[in-house]
């Protein structure tokens, strides 16, 4: 018994080395940027930056729904807005205090998650879909119709997030900091929470939920569960976007704004979460760069998304494998 | 005397018109290993499915050591110590056979709901799990990823994971089904060790292991039990005989 079991840990220690080098490299690169970004248009390159790391922290909790529980959601957009209105909505009551409104963007778009995920996880692959676009439609809808918030035309959110009363994210270097450490710990719980128990299960119930009850789990409760989770940390997004953008508009949640976290976390490569945040990063600054050229910039990025979806399966993370692995073989 | 591990009582289930079981009453005593033999289409499976939870029968009703379980979805019954394997190889492809077999006892020990700390390092579990593909014939193979095993291995893998269970109640749907001969015999051993130690109910196409392993056989045919009793009456009933048996036993 002994020996069959040391070679189990050897393998897993060796596993988890492997993943932590990308993942280390790329909160390097993002904790270093500001210092880089100094030396030229340093307001564009933070701001830029900042979008960047807001947005890989929504498409890294789509990719836990859907890399490890193949649960495909298309409404994801829906607790970005919710959490963006939290700040928002307490702001124009003259509550900053993050004390409050992070909670509160948490709590709402988890609870959001919770109720929607009763209805959506009763369903299936395109069904799921179907029916997490329609909720997040709806929740667009409703924000649309928020007449006392600006309705449609949305609305500012005059001072970023206090702490105490204490205005510390006004400052955008700050600012850039705090979000990075969003991001940061995000990735660690969610990290986390894919190689734990629960974690197992939530994966073991992407491969086979039939199994998976037959062995005594509650495949439908574990789904909620983790369904949750994503939303939350969607949430924590939107209380972000809103102090990053210093705005809150329904647009937020609209379905062409849940497509793009699909595209983030496809074009990144789905299943690592880092991969999340190449996506995120790949996506905006291609958007960007392409959008300075032309006004049509989809026209250039749609085939390139086709390019890397045909002949890169694992994203931009599985291209640099395939590469890595061509060079290796010589 | 003890409640039986398994009571079914006059369990009817229609697919629309069709009739897939008609009126099967069956039991299951402590340690005893039942097998149900039939020809294809005959509803073991489905009968299978009943018992199990995955498909809700039309009538009748089940207990599991004298509970009524007919309402109960499958998730609840694995809970109270049901476990079966699947005719068509059932894994979690992309994981290890370790890992495979580690959620099953993940699911009995303790629970589910911890969000950190690795799974994969829980030497306890680890232990009980690589005993149980041990005592299968898999030790070695703890590593290799569930696709990669072959077919008489994850024939195997199947059984492992139900033992992880330490069930109450072992349900087997053909766990031989397209092994090679080797394997089979292999197979056959495994289950002679599990035998006494676990109550079975055994689904099997391959003859010589109902006979070797069996303590009663049931025939069905067209979703009846068309005879039950020890395997000696039951290979010499003339029901059987012309129905079922026929050519095969020549």
């Amino acid at each position: 018994m002994a020996q069959t079991l040391a070679a189990p840990n050897a393998l897993h220690v060796r596993r988890a080395n492997r993943v932590g080098v990308l993942p280390a490299m790329i909160f390097l690169v993002l904790a270093l940027a500001p210092a880089g970004a100094a030396f030229g248009p340093e307001s564009y390159v933070l701001g830029l930056f900042t979008r960047v790391m807001v947005f890989a922290i929504a498409a890294m909790a789509l990719d836990f729904i859907c890399g490890y529980g193949g649960l495909v959601s298309f409404g994801h957009a829906a607790f970005v807005g919710i959490g963006a209105y939290a700040v928002g909505i307490l702001g124009a009551h003259g509550i900053t205090d993050m004390l409050v409104s992070l909670p509160a963007a948490l709590l709402l778009s988890a609870i959001f998650a919770y109720m929607t995920g009763t209805v959506c996880l009763r369903t299936k692959s395109v069904y799921f879909i179907m029916i997490t676009l329609a909720f997040g439609q709806m929740a667009y809808f409703i924000a649309g119709s928020l007449a006392p918030y600006g309705g449609d035309d949305g609305l500012t959110v005059r001072m970023r997030s206090t702490l105490l009363g204490f205005p510390f994210l006004q400052n955008d270097r700050t600012f850039y900091y705090f979000v990075l450490l969003s991001l940061f710990v995000s990735y660690l719980v969610l990290r986390a929470i894919v190689y734990s128990r629960f974690g197992r299960v939530f994966r073991g119930a992407r491969e086979n939920p039939t199994r998976m009850a037959t062995l005594g789990f509650d495949v439908f409760r574990f789904q909620r569960v983790g369904y949750v989770i994503a939303g939350a940390v969607g949430g924590l997004s939107g209380f972000l976007l809103a102090n990053a953008a210093e705005f809150v508009s329904p647009a937020y949640m609209s379905w062409q704004r849940s497509g793009e976290l699909i595209i983030m976390v496809l074009f990144g490569g789905i299943g690592s979460l880092h991969g999340a945040i190449i996506g995120a990063a790949a996506y905006l600054l291609i958007e960007e760069l392409l959008g300075g050229i032309t006004e049509q910039w989809k026209l250039i990025f749609g085939p390139l998304l086709v390019l890397v979806v045909l002949f890169a399966r694992g994203g931009l993370l599985g291209l640099a494998d395939t590469i890595r692995g061509r060079f290796g073989r010589g | 005397m003890a409640d039986p591990v398994l009571q079914i009582n006059d369990l009817h289930k229609n697919f629309g018109g069709l009739v897939v079981t008609d009126g099967v009453t069956l039991d299951i005593g402590q340690g005893e290993l039942h097998a149900v033999i039939g020809p294809n289409g005959a509803g073991k499976t489905t009968l299978i499915n009943q018992i199990s939870g995955l498909i809700a029968p039309t009538a009748g009703t089940i207990c599991l050591n004298g509970a009524d379980v007919t309402g109960l979805p499958a998730n609840k019954r694995a809970e109270i110590g049901l476990a079966r394997s699947f005719q068509i190889t059932s894994v979690l492809p992309r994981f290890s056979a370790l890992e495979n077999v580690a959620l099953a006892v993940q699911a009995r020990v303790g629970t589910s709901y911890r969000f950190f700390g690795r799974a994969d390092r829980e030497q306890t579990v680890n232990d009980v799990a690589s005993a149980a593909l041990a005592e299968v014939g898999l030790a070695g193979r703890e590593l290799t990823i569930a696709a990669h095993l072959s077919h008489g291995e994850k024939r195997a893998l199947e059984l492992a994971i139900a033992l992880a269970m330490q069930p109450k109640l072992l349900l087997l749907d053909e766990p031989m089904a397209g092994t090679g001969h080797e394997e089979s015999a292999r197979l056959i051993e495994v289950l002679r060790r599990l035998k006494g130690r676990f109550s079975m109910l055994l689904v099997e196409h391959d003859m010589n292991a109902v006979f070797a392993l069996a303590d009663r056989i049931s025939v069905l045919t067209y979703g009846r039990i068309l005879a039950s009793g020890a395997p000696d009456a039951v290979r010499t009933d003339p029901k059987v005989v012309t129905a079922y048996l026929g050519e095969e036993m020549e």
